[in-house]
């Protein structure tokens, strides 16, 4: 059910940055200067940070590293 | 003057951070030492670098200049799709490759693609299809400091030996200080850009007067409105740009990267804080890049508009030879070393040249990762480690520095496309199609040396006929019909301004889906590796997820 989750959200993801509804809007300008669709893609990559946050807390591949560490470790 | 004595300061600083600062050799693992700073790089030098290492010229230059032509779709295209793709690659095949590294010794993936496969000559065909992808990545650098130096110094230092002094200090420091030299420098670099982005939009926006009219003015021309929409990007090619950054990992310089962290815990912030810096980094460089359409009172931006305004006007009665040198004349590629010429104080736009002077000189990774990979992949995999030992890996690695440098200079004299074009068209391109290889390795047991050969091979033909293509049908004029081979009304392949479009995609789509499916239907026709092999690229991993979920 994660994975399913995780690959939804990553699919939103890439679907988000089509931003077909921007295509031809300049207006309204964010700080009186910033058009609309670049404001939108500064958003879009910070919200990409927030995912993987998420990912780091449920789905870090741990259990590579600690394979190493058993190697690395004398008996 | 006084920039240019900065960026010679500058260039000093570098040389002796990369030569003397970090220069240590061990001589029990040399070539691990030299090649790979011992697989011990810490968290800041780690994210630093990798950043500054995937940057290269395009961050500052090649997105203003980009964004110059073609507006703010720029971020949209080149930022924001690689801070998705990026992060994704690394959090899922980068910690892969490291754990598979530190497991197995790989310094390079050629190493583990002979292993995974159990293939020799099938690694060769791939190490040389690498090889000939990255070395127009590495003109970049060369192409960009030539371009930097010229522009600070108002053409007082040509092109030629702008190109000819940073491929020095590069050379000289790679040689000198391996991976261990190379990594701080960028990291050196890297801090310096980071700040950069922000200190020129203050001190350009003061100096125009603020954004706020400078925005207004080119909402009210027709000519210049969709500069602040997406417009002047198709659809189909705002898709397309989503696979470039699948490149990044499947580069060698980037695989190879992946292995110098210390631990693999160092991936974490590198992926959460990636997306952050690509924001701090583009944001500025692609808005300063559009606002600069109407700084028209500066001569340097007045020529290129000029330029633009006359091979539109007049495109179709030039010739080839004529529009080429318009489309140089009107590249923005140092748009943004102009305005800070015109607007910021001498001692500050020499600081601020410095930071772009880090981002052209990210090309050292590249130049490393070359003879990194000719080194264990030719010379020591052919026998000559054993014979002449690992002491005369590292110095035919150093002597191989050497050579590269200089071919990529004179590469990089002759080359007459934009910085720009030149590495999306070819380095990019071919690398998001071998992207696949490196997912087939390592997520799929069924997968063979035989499917990997034929998306190698699938690659290299790929790229050779855009390039024949291209030079054989010269680009329209921008605005003009470009020339299509269409069946039943659609067109199938065309030339356009900016390149080739394959059922109106960049042929980076197709290449990568044909690689994917040469891939897997090779693959399920061709006998598998061992089952050893296999056991030991996957057993332990899914051993260790079933114990996870049995907890």
């Amino acid at each position: 059910m994660k994975k399913l989750l995780l690959s939804l959200a990553i699919i939103a993801l890439v679907v988000l940055h089509q931003d077909f509804w921007n295509w031809r809007s300049a207006r309204p300008f964010i700080l009186g200067f910033l058009p609309i669709g670049l404001f939108y893609h500064a958003c879009y990559t910070l919200s990409i940070s927030v995912l993987m946050w998420i990912m780091i807390r449920h789905f870090w591949p741990s259990h590579l590293e600690e394979e190493i560490e058993m190697e690395d470790t004398p008996d | 003057m006084i920039p240019a004595i900065i960026v010679f300061l500058y260039l000093a600083t570098v040389l002796y951070i990369g030569i003397f600062a970090f220069r240590r050799s061990r001589a029990d693992h040399e070539a691990e030492d030299y090649f790979l700073a011992g697989r011990s790089l810490g968290q800041v030098v780690f994210f630093l670098s990798l950043l500054g290492t995937n940057m290269t010229a395009f961050a500052i230059l090649g997105s203003s200049g980009h964004a110059f032509a073609n507006g703010i779709v720029t971020f949209g295209l080149m930022a924001s799709s690689s801070a998705l793709i990026i992060p994704l690659s690394l959090f899922f095949i980068g910690t892969r490759v490291w754990a598979l590294g530190k497991r197995h010794g790989f310094m390079t993936s050629v190493q583990m693609f002979r292993d995974r496969w159990e293939c020799s000559h099938i690694g060769t065909v791939i190490f040389l299809v690498q090889a000939a992808l990255l070395v127009p990545y590495i003109i970049i650098g060369v192409m960009g400091g030539g371009t930097t130096l010229a522009a600070i110094t108002g053409g007082r230092i040509p092109y030629w030996m702008g190109g000819a002094l940073v491929a020095l200090v590069i050379m000289s420091y790679v040689f000198f200080g391996g991976m261990r030299g190379t990594s701080w420098v960028n990291t050196f670099q890297t801090a310096l850009f980071l700040i950069f982005g922000l200190v020129a939009l203050v001190v350009i926006g003061t100096g125009i007067g603020g954004f706020r009219s400078v925005v207004e003015s080119l909402e009210s021309s027709p000519a210049t409105k969709s500069l602040l929409t997406l417009e002047r990007t198709s659809p189909l090619f705002f898709i397309s740009y989503m696979f470039i950054p699948l490149s990044s990992i499947a580069f060698p310089h980037i695989t190879i990267f992946c292995l110098t962290a210390k631990r693999m815990s160092q991936f974490k912030k590198t992926v959460l804080l990636y997306p952050i810096c690509m924001v701090a980094i583009w944001l500025p460089a692609v808005f300063l890049g559009v606002a600069a359409n109407k700084i028209a009172d500066v001569p340097g931006i007045e020529q290129k508009l000029e330029a633009r305004q006359r091979l539109a006007a007049e495109g179709p009665t030039l010739s080839a030879a004529e529009r080429d040198d318009l489309r140089r004349k009107s590249a923005g590629d140092d748009v943004l070393l102009i305005l800070l010429g015109a607007y910021a104080p001498a001692w500050l736009a020499g600081i601020l040249a410095a930071g772009i002077m880090a981002v052209v000189m990210a090309s050292d990774s590249q130049i490393l990762a070359l003879s990194t990979m000719f080194t264990e992949d030719i010379f020591a995999y052919y026998g000559g480690k054993e014979k002449f030992g690992e002491h005369l890996q590292v110095q035919t690695g150093r002597v191989f520095i050497i050579l590269l440098t200089i071919a990529a200079y004179v590469i990089a004299l002759r080359a007459p496309e934009t910085i720009f074009s030149l590495a999306v068209q070819y380095a990019f391109s071919g690398y998001a199609a071998l992207m696949p290889l490196l997912v087939a390795a390592l997520f799929w047991r069924r997968s063979t040396k035989w499917g990997a050969l034929a998306a190698t091979l699938w690659v290299a033909l790929a790229v050779i006929g855009v390039a024949i293509f291209q030079a054989a049908v010269p680009a329209p004029a921008p605005g003009q019909p470009a020339w299509s081979w269409s069946v039943a009304g659609v067109d199938v392949l065309s030339r356009t301004p900016g390149g080739t479009a394959v059922l109106g995609f960049m042929p980076v789509v197709p290449m990568v889906i044909v690689s994917v499916g040469l891939i897997i239907t090779v693959s399920l026709v061709t006998k598998k590796p061992t089952e050893d092999t296999i056991a030991r690229y996957f057993s332990v991993v899914r051993n260790a997820e079933c114990g996870a979920r049995n907890k």
